[in-house]
């Protein structure tokens, strides 16, 4: 496994956010944390890329703990946090928004062949490359986000919620670039409220609510299952 | 119009030191949301840093008696250095710390290095003499500008034009942008907070080390609160120029020293002592019609 969280618990100050859960992501693997709002999401993934404290629990990235280790520390072993709300740099250029996430890379040739790459992959970034990001629309900021997470060539990228706030056309845009990912062979763990959306990209999920683990299992075995709504909405729809 | 002209190159003149010095002060602003009072210690430094330590009264060259280029850069080096010790001494171990705990510690950094100065150079103001022939000159036409005046312009100048550059073209500029934006989200992607305040304190010292030598260029007196007055309106300048907009010390600067000379020259001789009581009402005019500023930027995000 690339990534085991073993029985993590975060809290903001006495209330627990995240109680207990486990989660394992595999190389080249796509996985899916759902759930709704205030599961736990997010908190779990600030809490891997080191910018929340667990309170209990541990954290392993290809076998190394990664407790103690600041964000910028976790950055550099090869984990890339696209956020929610995606935190672009507004004020910054397209250009130097990617050239911040580059710097983190030694192999300069290498980053230089990436951005390259990335801009003939992304026509607007290129179009927009002198513009300053706070200018995009919100789909476009998305590509930002996840175009400057892919820059720092991470062995594991953690995308929260790609879609939140974004009209229906450029979830389409992400969810396609979130496709090519994943058969460009990237290990990526997704954050998302939208169920219906990961389904489609992701090899398993895993169901939160109330910052517990509820369900987990593979998209093959859970796909339209009674149990993956019960779960995600805390009824039984059938029942009711 | 020769005076007007004349009033406007004294108003450039006045308005560059504060606008290089707010730029200091809104720099580390910027980056860490630090109002650091110390900056006014690092500019009555610099200037001390030329003469020979020693409680005597008449001040004695040192640095100050080198080759112009040499004393310049000795005095950068000296501040700069003074700069990332305090950094790492005081506000390293604060990083966490709000930004009230801040200015509390850069009050204290401030008291600390003026005693220090007390101590060794003692208290009374003293006398220096570089660059007298500053004092001289120049005609344009009916014109009289003083070389010092053309030299405080060419050199805020120069250094606002670096700044830019640094800011936009470097590595560590652009990455200390993006920290000035999102601090955490700048460390998300890799950036080092540790390099990154510590360069931008480099850079504040620099612009305290050009005012330190061209205040006392202007005054030719050594005192040990000499930077005080100067932070206190480069202050004022980023509140009014727009705290986090470093496009906005720069103009608060320029507009307190323009407010400044306009006021000097069109009060009545009578209460032209309370000329800064004006110009403070003015900043208050200004923060009513923009309370965020002139030049206004995104909601300030929190620190590392």
């Amino acid at each position: 496994m690339i990534l085991d969280v073993e029985r993590l618990e975060v809290r903001y100050g006495r209330l627990p956010a995240v109680r207990d859960i486990s989660i394992n992501v595999a190389a080249g693997e796509i996985v899916c944390v759902v759930g709704p709002n205030g599961a736990g999401k997010s908190t779990t993934m600030l809490a891997i890329a080191g910018e929340l404290t667990p309170s209990r629990g541990r954290l392993l990235f290809e076998g190394g703990p990664l407790a103690g280790r600041s964000s910028e520390d976790t950055a550099r072993l090869g984990i890339s946090l696209v956020p929610e709300g995606r935190r672009i740099f507004g004020t910054l250029t397209v250009e130097e928004n990617l050239r911040v996430a580059s710097y983190i890379r030694r192999d300069r040739d290498a980053a230089a062949k990436d951005l390259e790459s990335l801009l003939d992959r992304f026509p607007i970034l290129k179009e927009r490359f002198r513009s300053p990001a706070g200018r995009l629309s919100g789909g476009e900021q998305q590509i930002l986000a996840i175009a400057r997470g892919m820059l720092t060539r991470p062995k594991l990228m953690l995308v929260d919620e790609p879609s939140l706030g974004l009209a229906p056309k450029n979830v389409d845009l992400v969810y396609e670039l979130l496709r090519s990912l994943r058969e460009a062979g990237m290990t990526l763990l997704i954050v998302e409220q939208n169920l219906d959306r990961v389904m489609d990209v992701a090899d398993r999920v895993y169901v939160m609510r109330d910052g517990r683990v509820q369900l987990s299992g593979t998209v093959v075995a859970l796909k339209g299952s009674a149990e993956l709504e019960a779960a995600y909405f805390g009824f039984d729809r059938g029942a009711a | 119009m020769i005076t007007l002209l004349q009033n406007f190159i004294d108003a450039v003149s006045l308005g560059s030191l504060y606008a290089l010095t707010a730029l200091g002060v809104g720099l580390l602003f910027g980056v860490l949301r630090l109002i650091n009072f110390a900056h006014a210690n690092f500019i009555t430094i610099g200037a001390y840093a030329i003469i020979v330590p020693s409680t005597n009264a008449i001040a004695t060259l040192y640095i100050g008696a080198w080759h112009w280029a040499v004393m310049s850069t000795a005095v950068v080096v000296i501040v700069v250095a003074l700069a990332v010790v305090t950094e790492f001494i005081v506000f390293r171990p604060l990083r966490r710390a709000d930004p009230p705990t801040l200015l509390v510690a850069s009050f204290a950094l401030a008291y600390a290095l003026q005693y220090i100065t007390l101590l060794i150079y003692d208290g009374r103001p003293k006398a220096v003499d570089i660059g007298s022939n500053l004092a001289e000159q120049v005609m344009v036409g009916e014109l009289r500008i003083p070389k010092l005046e053309i030299l405080t312009i060419a050199v805020t100048l120069a250094l606002i034009v670096s700044l830019a550059l640094f800011l936009k073209r470097t590595r560590y500029g652009i990455q200390i942008r993006a920290a000035a934006e999102d601090f955490r989200m700048a460390r998300l992607l890799g950036v080092r907070a540790n390099t990154v305040i510590a360069v931008a304190f480099a850079l504040s010292g620099v612009l305290a080390a050009a005012v330190s030598l061209l205040f006392l260029a202007r005054t030719g007196m050594l005192a040990p609160r000499m930077g005080l007055p100067l932070v206190l309106i480069a202050f004022v300048a980023t509140v009014i120029g727009g705290m986090g907009s470093l496009v906005g010390a720069a103009v608060g600067g320029f507009v307190v020293g323009f407010a400044s000379v306009v006021l000097q020259v069109v009060l009545p001789v009578e209460i032209r002592q309370f000329r800064d009581a004006f110009v403070y009402l003015l900043v208050i005019a200004i923060l009513l019609w923009r309370p965020a500023g002139l030049i206004q930027v995104r909601a300030i995000t929190e620190r590392v």
